[in-house]
């Protein structure tokens, strides 16, 4: 058996950040899998506080939903926004790519607003109980998350502005646009868990 | 650079030193805290012997199939680095490790089912206990309460537990302050008493004796020097201890005694308590029959007059950062508290 | 625009001189103080990795010492109750985090392009990053001994022990934000790691045929981002709880001190696993080179590797077993805990077949993995014992177990470590450590560990409990005490003739030259130590051991070595295709930068001003913080992340 050497040919291969090549969307999707760990280690320390016996400092009614829904509805609709605005970049569509960036900042400004106003509407403060100290803490480390993610979408569409990105090279917005829905996703688990959850044991 | 060293077979010599420290470990008398001895239907001590040789046993199984494999490469022609060496594939490693494998899960199932059947086993007293008593942890010694149906049966004291022998003793461990451990290792393996939560364990002297403790969580300044007594006695004797514990403290007749009495109420009885006395606190252990344990700050010091005193001249010299502060007092004070406190039987 | 800015076919060429001289030209760094800070070369940062974690063990061994002192004798006064207790703290968190995974991912950063054939990490700015933010972490750990304020309430930090009501002062405080902060370090680097590993292999180096040690360091890497959180939440909510009156963990108002005790444990036993795992990789890799055969059952030491990981995450409860939990949950822990031993049983099995019928050389790195496997097989053993509830009930919380987390820690990771720095110090320098001073730091070093460490296993059978400042006589610990400190300072000895070794041989060791060993991996094929483009050309694999394909004639074609991808248009690496390591992408690797640096400072001061809670130097940190990331992610040209002809 005579061995002979290998050769691995390549026809013309991408130069830089091409999409799920770029090192930096890998980082993002990892970035992801941790955060989504810690969101998994807070919302364990939320029912493992909740199922403690003798729990005369839980509410015993479900929080109110009033503002909360639409809240994620506006959420969903920044994350399509978001999409909508990949998307256009893809098909080399520069203003739908800007519209669409820009809605889904608004959007996500209103859902922090609107959370804000939530918050002071609530009977009970960061240091008034245990589940006053999960509530202000779960949803402000997704709000700090929002936050980020807004800082980030800003970035991108001051860079958009300057005409940085084209149908081929885009890597930024895709990492941008997949941290925003994994924000998104985030906040389905967070507001199924403090805000459905208690309905469905009441 | 040829490299030969030498390999004296470690082994083999050092298993009947090792024995013999493995059985001196076991005896009582050398360890008061070991666990390798011990009594009652709460020690498993026959389940931590029998892993130690097991695993005695694959040590020395594996330290000789080492040995043996690097005994055959000594014999081998002699390789020099830096350089070129032949480079080998011999079939059969992966048996080997099959081998090793299915002999591995055999032993460690055998251990997982051993494991399970014990702690089922040990997990209920062999019948209902008839005598409750909680612990409370405080820092750094053990508040004791013994319980009853009878409120007027009910006694605190501190550190040392009495208990009968041959019956099943049931404890309810609770601690206001930091996680603590309550370990009795001649009868019982450890249970944390923690802050918010009420742990119960239970264990069982079989034969009478002096079993000491000691808490096995760290717990801060003088965890050192938060240890226990729990002496087991046939029952009629503990019945006449537990007569005596109910009883309020004597009235000092001698003169000095007196004196102290009144300092002790002054200085002392705000963190202590003497039951038929004025003296109701509760931030120290009750000290109605001091005079009646075996030691001092939670079998830190003997209960004998020269240790007790220098114990009230200076708690902190002996644990530092103690809750006990220095009571300042002047010489003859500290006699006078001294011989109160020897009343209290 | 024309497609050649965005596509390119990479061209093949022979490894010559000239080739070598325009790469040496574009990948060489800035020189001088500004170089130094802003270098992104991995084997600067490798090296610079291993050195402060060394420096860390060595602060900790020095803790380690004063502590046995102490210990020797029953009832001293050389330290006061709260000096001991500060001690044992800083002394296992240091080891445990600041040298344990640091000095793996040392080995790793340096290791892991050139045994995977590429020129660098993945992203190499973030490795820089990671370093300086390991370093800076471990000075603001360190500073809370300059102020007299060091952790005190063990490594473990139970509450309410490490309440504010309890520990009122900012040591716990420093402990928690110089954890954050080191988490930051472990996740960005386990990132860097992960996507280095699955996309940055050389062409043909399919996933099977990658080297064991970049499975140990994948493996860990993952564990890394999943448990990390953890533990950064748990502190994270400790200082809330401490200086904002939240109530997580007082039972006061309905929190849980247990829950402190959850959160810590799922991070904290993933990391035992984390801090091992590599180092038995690292002994997966080098041993066979030294027994001059390829690893017996290689595939089931890499399978053996992942699932040792992922049961390490259903067993934390083992450190809860005294904490009054159900039957059902202790029955199911300890059979975990039990049966966890399998996997770890495989990689023993190997080595041993490895040995038996290899021909083993018995250099100074092979004494360490040598004497490695005693140390393992005993700290194994042990841990075995402590996995079955009712006998952990009696041996937790007493020496046995301090004994049996030094057999694992020094058996399982710094024995490792000493045999792969016997063995890749020649890659790194290009000298070989000294071989008879070598001999006697492992002799002194095997000695001292079962010296020191061996007795404590009776010490704990005895019932020593741990963490506790001094004990009475007449308890049956006087003579074992001072037999475990004499072995301490034996331990020491050994150690500190192996940096005796380190210092000697970089100036005058025996030269290695590119493959001392005769070894097998790519590493081995570029000159000691490598240039900074790792290769001149990027090798095509054919096997895993590239190296060794002529003697073990095992596959049809060989590896091409000295014919590949020149990529030569700048500073530039191959991406390739994750299982089957197809050529996927030409990247673009980034200059040196100062960002890195500067912004692992910023994020120190950010982190100290929260501690402190001056808010204004918060803000203000942060909005610098802010626009420093923005000047390192702006998408430049030269890495060819942007459209066209734009800056």
């Amino acid at each position: 058996m005579t061995a002979t050497r290998i050769i691995i040919g390549a026809e013309k291969l991408p130069v830089g950040s091409i999409g799920a090549s770029a090192p930096g969307w890998w980082g993002i999707i990892t970035g992801i899998v941790t955060e989504a760990a810690l969101f998994g280690y807070l919302l364990f320390s939320y029912v493992y506080l909740a199922a403690q016996p003798h729990m005369s400092a839980w509410p015993s009614e479900p929080p109110s939903l009033s503002l909360a829904a639409p809240n994620t509805v506006i959420l969903l609709l920044s994350s399509v926004a978001v999409w909508i605005g990949e998307r256009a970049v893809r098909q080399n569509k520069p203003r739908m790519q800007l519209i669409g960036l820009s809605a889904g900042t608004l959007l996500g400004l209103i859902f922090v607003g609107v959370q804000l106003i939530e918050w002071k509407s609530k009977p009970f403060t960061l240091a008034s109980g245990p589940y006053g100290s999960l509530f202000f803490t779960i949803t402000g480390f997704h709000m700090a998350h929002v936050i980020a993610g807004l800082l980030m979408l800003t970035a991108l569409i001051a860079w958009s502005y300057l005409n940085y990105f084209d149908e081929t090279r885009h890597a930024a917005i895709s990492v941008g646009a997949i941290y925003w829905h994994f924000v998104d996703a985030v906040w389905l688990a967070v507001f199924f868990t403090l805000y459905l959850t208690p309905y469905m044991s009441a | 650079m040829r490299s030969h060293p030498r390999y004296p077979s470690s082994a083999v010599p050092a298993l009947p030193w090792l024995a013999a420290l493995l059985y001196s470990t076991a005896a009582r008398a050398d360890a008061p805290l070991g666990y390798l001895s011990g009594n009652g239907p709460r020690n498993v001590n026959h389940l931590t012997w029998g892993l130690l040789i097991i695993s005695i046993l694959v040590f020395v199984i594996v330290i000789a199939i080492l040995l043996i494999a690097l005994w055959r490469g000594w014999w081998q022609p002699k390789i020099t680095f830096p350089g070129t060496a032949p480079v080998y594939d011999p079939p059969g490693g992966v048996r080997a490790i099959y081998a090793g494998l299915v002999l591995s899960v055999l032993v460690l199932f055998g251990v997982t089912v051993w494991t399970v059947a014990t702690i089922a086993s040990i997990s209920s007293p062999p019948q209902k206990p008839r005598l409750t008593i909680e612990v409370t942890a405080r820092l750094w010694w053990w508040d004791v309460r013994y319980l009853s149906d009878d409120p007027a049966q009910t006694f605190t004291t501190a550190n040392e537990i009495h208990i009968p022998v041959g019956e099943p003793v049931s404890f309810v461990l609770k601690s206001p302050g930091v996680i603590h451990s309550f370990w009795v290792p001649k009868l019982t393996g450890k249970t944390d008493l923690i802050p918010g939560q009420t742990n119960v364990t239970w264990l069982q002297a079989d034969s009478p004796g002096i079993y000491r403790g000691q808490c096995a969580e760290y717990c801060g300044l003088q965890h050192a020097h938060m240890g226990m007594e729990v002496i087991a006695s046939q029952r009629p004797r503990f019945v006449e201890w537990r007569r005596k514990q109910l009883l309020p403290a004597q009235t000092p007749t001698a003169e000095t005694a007196k004196m102290g009495r009144a300092v002790f109420m002054q200085r002392c009885s705000i963190c202590h308590t003497v039951r038929g006395t004025p003296a109701g606190g509760v931030i120290g252990p009750d000290l109605t029959h001091l005079m009646s344990r075996r030691t001092l700050a939670a079998a830190t010091l003997p209960n004998r007059p020269g240790f007790l005193s220098g114990w009230i001249a200076d708690p902190q010299h002996i644990k530092p950062g103690a809750k006990m502060p220095m009571a300042s007092l002047s010489g003859p004070e500290l006699n006078q508290v001294r011989d109160y406190l020897q009343t209290l039987q | 625009m024309s497609d050649a800015d965005y596509f390119r076919a990479p061209v093949l060429a022979n490894d010559t001189q000239a080739l070598r001289r325009r790469l040496e030209n574009t990948w060489e760094g800035e020189p001088g103080i500004r170089g130094w800070l802003s270098t992104v070369d991995h084997k600067t940062l490798g090296i610079r990795y291993i050195v402060t974690a060394f420096v860390f063990l060595a602060l900790g061994g020095i803790e380690a010492l004063i502590m046995r002192l102490q210990l020797a004798q029953p009832n001293q006064s050389l330290l006061s109750p709260e000096q001991y207790n500060e001690l044992f703290s800083i002394h296992g968190i240091t080891m445990i985090l600041w040298y344990a995974l640091p000095i793996l991912t040392g080995f790793s950063v340096y290791l892991q392009p050139l045994i995977l054939g590429t020129r660098d990490m993945a992203m190499p700015r973030l490795n820089a990053f990671t370093y300086w933010v390991f370093l800076f972490s471990g000075a603001f750990l360190y500073t809370s001994f300059l102020v007299g304020a060091a952790p005190n309430a063990g490594w473990f930090n139970y509450v309410p022990l490490s309440s504010q009501a309890s520990d009122p002062g900012f040591n716990i405080d420093f402990y928690a934000f110089a954890n954050i902060l080191l988490g930051i370090s472990t996740t960005l680097s386990s990132i860097n790691f992960i996507v280095t590993i699955l996309s940055m292999r050389a062409p043909g180096m399919s996933i099977n045929r990658m080297p064991i040690m970049s499975w140990g360091t994948l493996t860990v890497s993952v564990g890394s981002v999943l448990s990390v959180p953890a533990v950064s939440l748990a502190f994270f909510l400790l200082w809330l709880d401490r200086r904002f009156g939240t109530q997580f963990f007082k039972p006061e108002s309905g929190g849980h001190p247990l829950l402190w005790q959850h959160l810590f444990w799922m991070w904290g036993h993933p990391w035992v696993y984390i801090i091992v795992l590599p180092a038995l990789s690292m002994v997966s890799q080098a041993l066979p080179v030294l027994c001059r055969r390829p690893l017996a059952g290689f595939s089931l030491v890499a399978l053996a590797t992942v699932l040792t990981m992922m049961l390490g995450y259903g067993v934390w409860l083992h450190h809860m077993f005294a904490t009054g939990l159900p039957n059902i949950s202790l029955g199911f822990f300890s059979a975990v805990s039990i049966v966890i031993a399998i996997p770890s049983g495989v990689a023993l099995f190997a080595w041993l077949a490895t040995i038996w019928s290899g021909r083993p050389v018995f250099t100074t790195s092979f004494l360490y993995f040598a004497g490695f496997i005693v140390v393992f097989v005993i700290g194994g053993l042990s841990g075995f014992m402590t996995g079955s509830v009712p006998a952990d009930w009696q041996l937790h919380d007493t020496y046995f177990v301090v004994a049996h987390i030094h057999y694992v820690l020094i058996g399982w990771n710094l024995f490792p470590v000493l045999g792969a720095l016997y063995f890749w110090f020649p890659k790194m320098s290009g000298r070989l450590l000294d071989e008879r001073l070598g001999k006697w730091s492992f002799w002194l070093t095997f000695l001292g560990i079962n010296l020191a460490f061996f007795p404590m296993h009776l010490l704990g059978l005895r019932g020593m409990p741990r963490r506790i400042y001094t004990y009475p006589p007449d308890m049956g610990w006087d003579t074992i005490n001072l037999i475990v400190t004499t072995g301490a300072f034996a331990l020491a000895v050994g150690l500190l003739l192996t940096l005796v070794n380190v210092v000697l041989s970089l100036r005058r060791g025996v030269l290695a030259g590119p493959n001392p060993w005769d070894g097998d991996g790519l590493d081995w094929s570029v000159p000691s130590p490598p240039p900074p483009y790792n290769f001149a050309v990027i090798p095509m694999i054919a096997s895993r051991t590239p190296l060794w394909e002529r003697p073990l004639s095992h596959s049809y074609e060989l590896s091409s070595l000295t014919y590949g991808y020149a990529l030569d248009q700048g500073k530039e690496a191959l991406s390739t295709t994750t299982l089957d390591a197809l050529p996927k992408a030409i990247v673009k690797m980034p200059e040196d930068s100062l960002a890195p640096f500067l912004l692992s400072v910023v994020l120190t001061i950010l982190f100290a001003a929260l501690m402190i809670q001056s808010w204004w130097l918060v803000i203000l940190g942060g909005v610098v913080g802010l626009a420093i990331t923005v000047g390192w992610l702006w998408p430049r040209r030269k890495l060819a992340q942007t459209a066209g002809t734009l800056p």
